[in-house]
């Protein structure tokens, strides 16, 4: 028995060599000041096929009706994968979507999606833009029969998952494999925190940072920059979007969404859900003097976030901070 | 019966092989078979026919049904003595375009005398939020909504001259699992002791369900397709699965 298993364990290990001389294993990693995932691959097993086949579907344009607009067309790299430029997403024949589309990443740490939290796996949360008549237009059953029509992909899900079998559960696993391994945990902020050596705030960027602490964390928090809870930082006095309570039917959720994290902040422009903001300095004004007394403002709110123009410098050099290169040059998830 | 006591002795001595701790009893309780169970679509006592035929609801008023489908799931059967069974994975999704869908087989179920069943008329709790799934559940069988996580209990698609949506349409999209408008339902029924649903080695009981649509328009609140025509979640959903919890099933007959 000893000697079978392990026999078994060099034929392994030998075997494994083989299939990846020098492929990087692909992994997820947990940055030291984040805590547990939510999203953990337990039913979802994490393999390099499994990930390249996910990256390979988000860069897929032919998954869309206009054969056009891939994942990647409005979640783009550069941006942190949300769609630079574009207050609200842009899908199949040049239609306009309702909401800003989010940036996608640290999403193993979220339970819920969307702005107003209506989805609640990541598995499923491709399944709204495939379907939509504005973003991809299509449908689960046309691209499962593109697909299953369309070389390398019947190989590729052989690669991944033994056979050449293709159905909606592994076309949105994979995806899964590619978008919760996408973790931002690289800024400049996390490695201040992390004390990486030789790495500390600039006087401005700390005293933004005690500013951020002081007036913005009790949303915003740390590490993913959002308490992931659902509020209205006024920007109407009567929201055009019901936000929330779309999803909870509760009055007293009308016009809250998602607080949106602000790692790579830089680079997510336009702000908020309807995107109206293109500027910090726009976003940083609306605290200021901007914020309406819509009904269901968030109490913290009910008298805006004074700021004064040293303050704003400030907070807007520790926004900075929060922007991750590393991520955002990252080619293992770019288009290849 | 004969038969299937000999076959029984024939096998005892193979499983107590196998394990050598089990005494006769569990030996017989071990035995596993296979049941089905037939749903036949009605509306008010006449059968369903999609799309041509007029109804009447509880109202008086006339429709027509194009789509009718509903899960039905966590499928359990309880014993005289109390004991019970909950069939692993049981999720069905019975569409009333599909003729196979209306008879589903149930493999695998322990041997004995089963004097009740109990299931739930849509998904539990924690698939409405689970990741991708397959089968019954796989989100091509256009019965999950993917704005609002969750699947779709009972679908009801038609028309009424009644209905002031565009086209006359009635839309009755019953799901959601949250609180207030929670419409997870779950149905019972007793079975007639003196002919309980007799899963056997060598017989495959066949329970046949009538399944009445109209179900969802009566009951606890007559539903008018004036005011109420589309409810995709939400309060009215609410009001459609109380209608329906009781009245969308019934067991007609056991072919043991
Ligand atoms: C037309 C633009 C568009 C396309 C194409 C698109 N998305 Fe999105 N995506 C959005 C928008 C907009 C939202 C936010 C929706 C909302 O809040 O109502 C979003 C939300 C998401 C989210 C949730 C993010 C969060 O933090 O809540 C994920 C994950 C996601 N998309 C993945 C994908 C994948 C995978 C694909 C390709 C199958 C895809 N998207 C295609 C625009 C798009
Ligand atoms: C009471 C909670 C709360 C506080 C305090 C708060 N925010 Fe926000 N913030 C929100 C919410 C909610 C949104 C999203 C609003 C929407 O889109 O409807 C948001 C959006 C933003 C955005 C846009 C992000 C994006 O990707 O669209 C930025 C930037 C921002 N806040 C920065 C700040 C800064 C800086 C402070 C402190 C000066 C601050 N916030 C204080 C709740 C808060």
């Amino acid at each position: 028995m000893l000697f079978l298993s392990i026999a078994l364990m060099y034929a392994c290990s030998k075997n494994e060599d083989e299939v990846t001389p020098e492929e990087k294993k692909i992994t997820f990693s947990v940055p030291a000041n984040f805590p547990a995932p939510v999203y953990n691959f337990e039913d979802n097993k994490l393999s390099n096929a499994g990930f390249a086949l996910g990256k390979k579907l988000f860069y897929e344009a032919r998954l869309s009706a206009d054969k056009s607009v891939s994942c990647g067309s409005c979640h783009q790299q550069f941006a942190a994968f949300t769609q630079l430029d574009h207050k609200v997403s842009h899908g199949v024949n040049n239609c306009q979507g309702k909401r800003n589309t989010p940036p996608l990443f640290n999403l193993a740490w979220q339970k819920a999606f969307f702005w107003d939290g209506g989805v609640k796996n990541i598995e499923t949360s491709p399944l709204n833009a495939i379907t939509d008549a504005c973003e991809m237009g299509t449908d689960i059953q046309t691209i499962i029969a593109f697909l299953k029509n369309t070389a390398p992909y019947p190989e590729l899900f052989k690669q991944a998952y033994g056979s050449t079998e293709i159905n909606s559960q592994l076309i949105l696993k994979s995806i899964a494999q590619f978008t919760a391994v996408l973790v931002s945990g690289n800024s400049k902020y996390d490695k201040v925190m992390r004390k990486e050596s030789g790495i500390s705030f600039t006087s401005p960027e700390l005293a933004g940072y005690n500013l951020f602490k002081e007036k913005c964390a009790s949303c915003h928090a740390a590490p993913f920059f959002t308490d992931f809870s659902y509020r209205s930082n006024g920007l109407d006095l009567v929201s055009t979007d019901e936000g929330r309570s779309h999803i909870t039917g509760v009055a007293s959720d009308f016009g809250k969404f998602r607080v949106p994290t602000l790692r790579n902040i830089e680079y997510t422009s336009p702000y908020m859900h309807d995107g109206r903001f293109y500027s910090f300095d726009e976003v940083l004004e609306h605290y200021n003097s901007g914020v309406k007394a819509s009904t269901n403002l968030d109490v913290q709110l009910k008298n805006g976030i004074p700021l004064n123009t040293t303050e704003k410098e400030q907070i807007k050099a520790f926004l900075k901070t929060l922007t991750d290169n590393e991520f955002i040059k990252n080619t293992l998830y770019s288009e290849s | 019966m004969k038969l299937s006591q000999y076959f029984l002795a024939l096998l005892c001595p193979i499983i107590l092989l196998s394990s050598c701790k089990k005494n006769t009893d569990e030996v017989v309780a071990d035995t596993k078979s296979t049941f089905s169970i037939e749903f036949e679509n009605q509306v008010n006592g006449s059968p369903l026919v999609l799309n041509t035929t007029t109804y009447k609801n509880a109202k008086g008023e006339d429709f027509k049904i194009n789509v009718f489908k509903y899960y039905v799931s966590n499928i359990k059967l309880s014993k005289a003595d109390g004991t019970t069974y909950l069939i692993p994975e049981s999720y069905f999704l019975i569409d009333a375009s599909k003729s196979e869908s209306t008879n589903i087989t149930l493999k695998d179920v322990p041997t004995g005398d089963y004097t009740k069943i109990e299931y739930t008329i849509g998904v539990d709790y924690a698939r409405n939020f689970a990741g991708a799934q397959t089968g019954a559940l796989d989100p091509i069988n256009g019965m999950f909504w993917t704005w609002n996580s969750g699947y779709i209990f009972v679908k009801l698609e038609g028309t009424s001259p009644q209905s002031i949506a565009a086209g006359n349409t009635l839309t009755f999209h019953i799901g959601g699992v949250t609180d207030p408008n929670n419409t997870i339902r779950t149905f019972a029924t007793e079975i007639n002791a003196a002919n309980p649903l007799r899963v056997r080695t060598d017989s495959k009981p066949n329970m046949h369900f009538i399944v009445n649509a109209a179900a969802l328009f009566t009951g606890k609140t007559d539903v008018s397709f004036a005011t109420l025509n589309i409810t995709m979640g939400g309060a009215n959903s609410v009001i459609v699965a109380n209608n329906y919890a009781n009245g969308l099933f019934r067991l007609d007959h056991i072919h043991n």
